[in-house]
């Protein structure tokens, strides 16, 4: 399911089914849920009626009232074609899924000891059921590590194949259905029942089988039943408009005057286009639960970025060392070195890798030092390294400082002297401190023996290109506000480098949360990813609350869509993704209300010919005949719905170049061109009917 | 076209121009509640109104409740208009012995005058007691002009306040419009129109002899007064039978120029008034811009028709404009630019017959009015018109850009465009099917003065102007009958009174809002483009409806005079 996997447009696995779709589409019942397509087939029905009649009986123009039936229910059938298509794409994408959801057998736990289980079929599964999965199994329904560590092959839902680790606790413990165990075992516990789990839920959103009319659908549905009573009134009244001036118009000929006013091709294309906006976001890896939430990214304010791995890169690196006086850089480089050299955090490996590039301080063994490691706790907020008696510690400033301070390990023969210079290394390690701070750096202090050396300055490296990247949301008139958990100092000069507008220092859940309500209380739209458990309240508050697929199964049910990649990035495409989907509405509604201008053009006067001759001055674009006139606006009507169907599917592209102009833009290519084309179309299309002689 | 004329046409543009911002900032202090330079005098009054009422000033209503207070006034005025019209013979101020006015009449008539149309089947100066003049008409003039402006500032109110769940308090709307507004300015208007030598007396109908002996009724009355409101209220009802073409309704060209501007005042100063409630006067310039792109294009294709003449007529050595049905006093020029501006206000008064326009002169007044009297429109009737073409032009446009339509903050949203599209779709209603029935009716057809095109313009022009409250006829028609009665009453009641709930329902809706602040994905709505878009829709999605009768109207009318055929 990765992107490149996409269904074409041209594809003929889509496209033939999709022809044997548009007659089943027929079905009253379906063509209900789209009022205008359902006023066509009514009237569709109700023409072909009379033709039979006339045809028994024996009336006038049979041919040219066929061709008009003929046409009217292409348009409906063209319009059901464009679902299907948009349908069929889904479908593709939910087959193959399909295929990865094998009947897994599950081994149900029934005591505490992990071997003693019983085999039962996985949709026997029930929530709080604890199962055991091991090296080659199938997780067989979606559910929680409670204990154990394993790795997990994905790529039935990511399409990524490289396996990633799922382990209880700590933000990974979320495993799908459907995904495989390959090494190692993983006690779960099943957090959903069987038809409910997250890949049953993917196969009814891809194939559209969930799909429910968005807020902006029904309201831009009311419009087009609006308008659409607005032309039954104006072609209804004309029968007796005419009799007034003496003359009579065929039914057929009225009909298809209301069939070509009423926005058709709008509303022929109108589920397709919502259909292939979700078909997008799938096709981005990103899963939304609902539609309503894709139309919401579009309006999106203010984005909430975590600046770790969004804006910079994952991890912190070491870029110096700055030693106190006293201490040259080599020596604080040494014990840096060694303090850190159990340190398997990205930090830890970085404080290595500079201190071999610029002093060329070799790896050494920890085991041959007798060394012994002290881990990092949140409560000492330092680690370091015991060894030969010597004791070196790196950590927050504040933290090595107390640790300094309270003379943790008194050394031997400490004097007054020493005192003195220590409290001068203090004042200096804090000016350094500052300095970093303030140029968006981490410093870590850095003690041996109860003596500051100095400090390492670890970097944030802001990622290339993010700050274009932001430049363009605000053209979108989105806010980015970055979130850290740094100190104000540190976040205002990584915000000021990438360039955000605004920022959230020493990020709590609980700020977080007041952070959107804020802005929520000013109206705006708020959007977030997040994949902790504790961001499950903001993500769940959040408007647009974009869970990762590698968090916990909390952040998954607070967000309103799963980015299965977990790439915080592509929030910024989910947002042009929403606004497409609303863009490729508007400009089609347009286009299609655009379109009655010609036709006016073309229909009027031939309708009126018969008794007021002089009307034929309307028809300005020289049609040949009054009846081929008549045909070839119902033709174009039809025919535009066809021509458009690749343009609703792909999506009317989104410029960041600022709302009035991106306006102006499509009213030019929409509006202007909706009032010339069908001028043209209607020309060609009966200069064609006529060279072949069908009016 | 003359210069002479375009600069006449300039001087009214401009006057007008010039007032729209005194006349916003005052009505904007009077309907916030803050003080002016007329409270000292008013307040006293305004507070014991209340206190008669027992209504309390600061008490806000939820838009359900506003409306309800509306709807039973105006249900009340019109009963008390029937009964007036019904028993005039047995009141007081009856100099000239009117009978009661038949039930078929009475009823238009009392509709008409409390729905802001002023359609008139009745000569008023041989119907019509002094009394029913003034203390029927005159007042339905006054609070029905004073509901217009009260539903326009309360769908103001919506937009300018976030989370509120009262849209205003109606009667606080009324008094204050009436009081503070009408009022001062109908006297300051009375004034100058009977120093222009407007009549206004209770006294009896005066009897002249002529030079060749015979003798004259010379009908009279107190005209002024009711002049200065017709035109203020855009009510159009006339004292006279003739209007303002009658010389003691408008003698001069000052008098023209007085009410061509009192006409349009009101109605431009609320887009003014809108402006500033709403924190930015651009917002309601852009507005008075799109009607203003909208009647310079009416006006330059009325006047110029009506220059233009009949070429049936040139070809007899006729040379000149068409002045069948106009004025000498006023000319071509006036005679067309009062023709645009009453039928694009919803006012309804004319100086000139439109039906002896020429076939495309006659066309702009219709298409006017079937845009849905929203190029200003009747007071207060035009603003909240033109604000649901807004919602449906910033809901299409809005997609456009990629966002939840959202107009001034606030989000247009399902309910919205739902009352929107309802209040739109009333006009073609009212319009269209009731001149489809009268068309093919015989006992309708029968009242058409003309024979072909021309005569279904007449059925066209009288629905068209009964649903959109304007009140104008095209002449021809012989209105008074008990089918055109009543029917063009129903019309009138369609074309006020299911507009304005729905514009009430969404005035409530939009008020109870969060507004959300303008970022660079909003678009302006305050310049050119927003203008162009605005003008557009109207154009489209009001006009589209209207193109195949105005097709089989004057537009097939012009064409056939073109191949030399009249009627």
């Amino acid at each position: 399911m990765s992107q490149s996997k996409s269904a074409s447009i041209m594809d003929s696995r889509i496209l033939v089914p999709a022809v044997g779709a548009a007659f089943t589409k027929l079905n009253p019942r379906t063509l209900a849920r789209n009022p205008v397509m359902f006023v066509v087939a009514t009237v569709s029905v109700l023409t072909t009626i009379l033709f039979v009649r006339d045809l028994v009986t024996g009336g006038d123009d049979l041919a040219f009232s066929f061709q008009i039936n003929l046409w009217l229910w292409f348009t409906v059938l063209f319009a059901n074609f464009a679902e299907a298509v948009a349908e069929g794409r889904g479908k593709a994408q939910a087959d193959s899924l399909r295929k990865t959801r094998t009947e897994a057998q599950a081994k149900l736990l029934t005591g505490n000891d992990r071997t003693v289980y019983k085999m039962v079929p996985g949709t026997s599964l029930k929530v709080n059921d604890i199962v055991i999965v091991e090296a080659g199994d199938i997780i067989p329904s979606d559910g929680e590590v409670i204990e154990g560590v394993a790795s997990v092959n994905e790529a039935a839902i990511t399409g990524e194949s490289a396996p990633v680790i799922r382990e209880s606790g700590g933000d990974r413990s979320a495993v799908t259905g459907g995904t495989q165990v390959l090494s190692d075992w993983i006690r779960v516990r099943i957090t959903a029942a069987a038809g409910s789990t997250f890949l049953d839920r993917m196969i009814s959103l891809v194939e559209g089988a969930e799909r429910q009319k968005t807020p902006n659908e029904i309201a831009l549905n009311i419009l087009l039943a609006g308008m659409t009573l607005i032309f039954v009134l104006a072609t209804a009244t004309i029968p007796s408009f005419a009799a007034y001036a003496g003359g009579s118009i065929p039914i057929i000929v009225l009909v298809a005057l209301f069939v070509t006013l009423i926005p058709t091709t709008i509303g022929a294309l109108l589920s397709a286009i919502g259909i292939a906006g979700m078909d997008r976001l799938v096709r981005f890896n990103v899963l939304a639960m609902s539609g309503r939430a894709v139309e919401a990214a579009g309006d999106v304010d203010t984005l909430l970025l975590d600046k770790t791995g969004t804006i910079t890169l994952g991890n912190r690196q070491a870029t110096e060392f700055r030693p106190v006086r006293g201490v040259t850089a080599e020596q604080l480089a040494d014990a840096a070195q060694l303090a850190s050299l159990a340190d398997e955090t990205p930090e830890g490996r970085s404080i290595v890798v500079l201190a071999k590039e610029k002093y060329a301080i070799r790896a050494r063994d920890m085991q041959s030092l007798q060394a012994s490691f002290i881990p990092f706790t949140a409560q000492t907020r330092m680690s370091g390294v015991d060894f030969d008696g010597s004791q070196i510690r790196k950590g927050a400033v504040d933290a090595v400082l107390s640790y300094v301070g309270s003379g943790a390990l008194p050394v031997a023969g400490t004097t007054a002297a020493v005192s003195f210079n220590q409290s001068e290394a203090v004042r200096e390690l804090q000016a350094i401190t500052e300095e970093i701070a303030k140029a968006g750096g981490t410093p870590l202090a850095v003690a041996r023996d109860g003596r500051l050396l100095g400090v390492i300055q670890l970097k944030d490296i802001v990622k290339g290109g993010i700050r274009e990247r932001f430049a363009e949301l605000r053209r979108m008139g989105i806010r980015t506000v970055m979130i850290t958990g740094d100190n104000p100092m540190t976040a205002a000069a990584i915000a000021a480098e990438a360039g955000v507008d605004d920022f959230l220092a020493q990020a709590t859940p609980e700020n977080k949360l007041s952070l959107i309500r804020e802005e929520q209380a000013k109206g705006k739209l708020v959007a977030m990813c997040g994949d902790g458990t504790n961001d499950a309240p903001a993500l769940a508050q959040a408007d647009v609350g974009v869970a990762m697929n590698t968090g916990t199964v909390a952040a998954r049910e607070a967000g309103n869509m799963v980015d299965l990649d977990s790439d915080p990035t592509k929030l910024i495409e989910i947002v042009e993704i929403g606004k497409q989907l609303l863009m490729t509405r508007g400009a089609l509604t347009t286009f299609s209300i655009a379109n009655d201008i010609a036709k006016y053009f073309a229909i009027i006067p031939a309708m009126f010919l018969a008794f007021y001759p002089q009307l034929g001055v309307l028809n300005v674009m020289g049609l040949a005949t009054p009846q081929s006139a008549i045909l070839s606006a119902i033709i174009f009507n039809a025919l535009i719905i066809i021509a458009l169907i690749p343009l609703s599917l792909k999506g009317v592209k989104y410029r960041a170049i600022g709302a009035g102009a991106l306006l102006s833009r499509n009213l030019l290519i929409y509006g202007l061109g909706g009032i010339i084309v069908p001028f043209i179309g209607i020309k060609a299309i009966d200069m064609a009917i006529t060279a072949i002689g069908l009016a | 076209m003359t210069l002479n004329g375009w600069l006449q046409i300039l001087v009214f543009c401009g006057i007008l121009i010039a007032l729209v911002k005194p006349l916003g900032g005052y009505m904007t202090r009077v309907f916030s509640g803050e003080r002016t330079f007329l409270s000292p005098v008013l307040v006293p009054i305004e507070r014991g109104l209340y206190a008669l009422a027992g209504t309390n000033e600061r008490e806000e209503q939820h838009w359900t409740a506003y409306a309800f207070a509306l709807l039973m006034f105006n249900l009340l005025g019109v009963f008390v208009l029937y009964a007036l019209m019904r028993l005039q013979a047995g009141l007081p101020y009856n100099p000239a012995g009117m009978a009661a006015v038949p039930p078929e009449l009475s009823f238009n008539t009392a509709v008409s005058f409390v729905t802001n149309t002023n359609w008139q089947n009745y000569g008023g100066e041989s119907t019509m007691s002094y009394l029913t003049q003034m203390a029927g008409l005159s007042v339905q003039n006054f609070v029905s002009a004073a509901t217009g402006i009260a539903i326009a500032v309360a769908f103001i109110r919506a937009f300018s306040r976030a989370s509120g769940k009262a849209i205003g308090n109606f009667w606080v709307d009324m008094t204050r419009a009436t009081l503070y507004l009408l009022l001062p300015l109908c006297i300051v208007l009375t004034l100058v129109y009977v120093w222009l030598g407007v009549p206004q007396t209770l006294g009896p109908y005066v009897e002249a002899t002529t030079l060749e002996g015979a003798k004259q009724t010379i009908a009279l009355g107190p005209v002024a007064s009711q002049l200065a409101i017709k035109m203020l209220g855009t009510n159009g009802g006339g004292f006279f039978n003739a209007n303002s073409a009658h010389p003691f309704e408008n003698p001069d060209a000052i008098s023209n120029l007085i009410q061509m501007v009192s006409i349009f005042s009101i109605g431009a100063a609320l887009t003014n008034v809108f402006g500033r409630m709403v924190g930015n006067q651009r917002q309601g310039w852009a507005i008075l811009a799109t009607m203003g792109v909208l009647f310079i294009a009416g006006v330059i294709v009325t006047y110029w028709a009506e220059t233009a003449g009949n070429p049936l007529m040139h070809a007899f050595g006729l040379e000149g404009g068409n002045m069948e049905g106009k004025e000498v006093r006023f000319g071509i020029t006036l005679s067309s630019l009062f023709a645009v501006i009453t039928t694009a206000a919803s006012c309804g008064a004319v100086n000139a017959m439109h039906g002896s326009f020429t076939a495309l002169g006659g066309l702009i007044p219709l298409i006017n009015m079937q845009l849905g009297e929203v190029i200003v429109g009747g007071v207060g009737a035009g603003f909240y018109g033109i604000l649901l073409f807004i919602i449906v032009a910033v809901f299409v446009a809005g997609l456009m850009v990629g966002r939840t339509p959202e107009y001034l903050g606030k989000k247009i949203e399902a309910k919205e465009m739902k009352m929107a599209v309802l209040a739109i779709l009333c006009l073609p209603l009212a319009m269209l099917v009731f001149v489809a029935i009268a068309s093919v009716l015989s006992s309708a057809v029968a009242s058409v003065g003309t024979a072909g095109p021309h005569g279904f313009s007449e059925i066209l022009y009288a629905y068209t102007s009964a649903a959109a409250n304007n009140g104008s006829a095209f002449g021809g028609l012989t209105g008074n009958t008990p089918w055109y009665n009543v029917t063009l009453g129903i019309g009138m009641l369609i074309g006020r009174f299911l507009v304005i709930v729905p514009a009430l329902a969404i005035a409530g809706s939009l008020a109870a809002k969060k507004t959300v602040p303008a970022s660079a994905g909003t678009f302006p709505t305050d310049g050119p483009l927003f203008v162009g878009l605005l003008a557009g829709t109207i154009l489209i999605v009001g006009g589209l409806t209207f193109m195949p009768a105005l097709a089989l109207g004057p537009v097939v009318e012009h064409l056939v005079m073109i191949a030399g055929q009249t009627f």
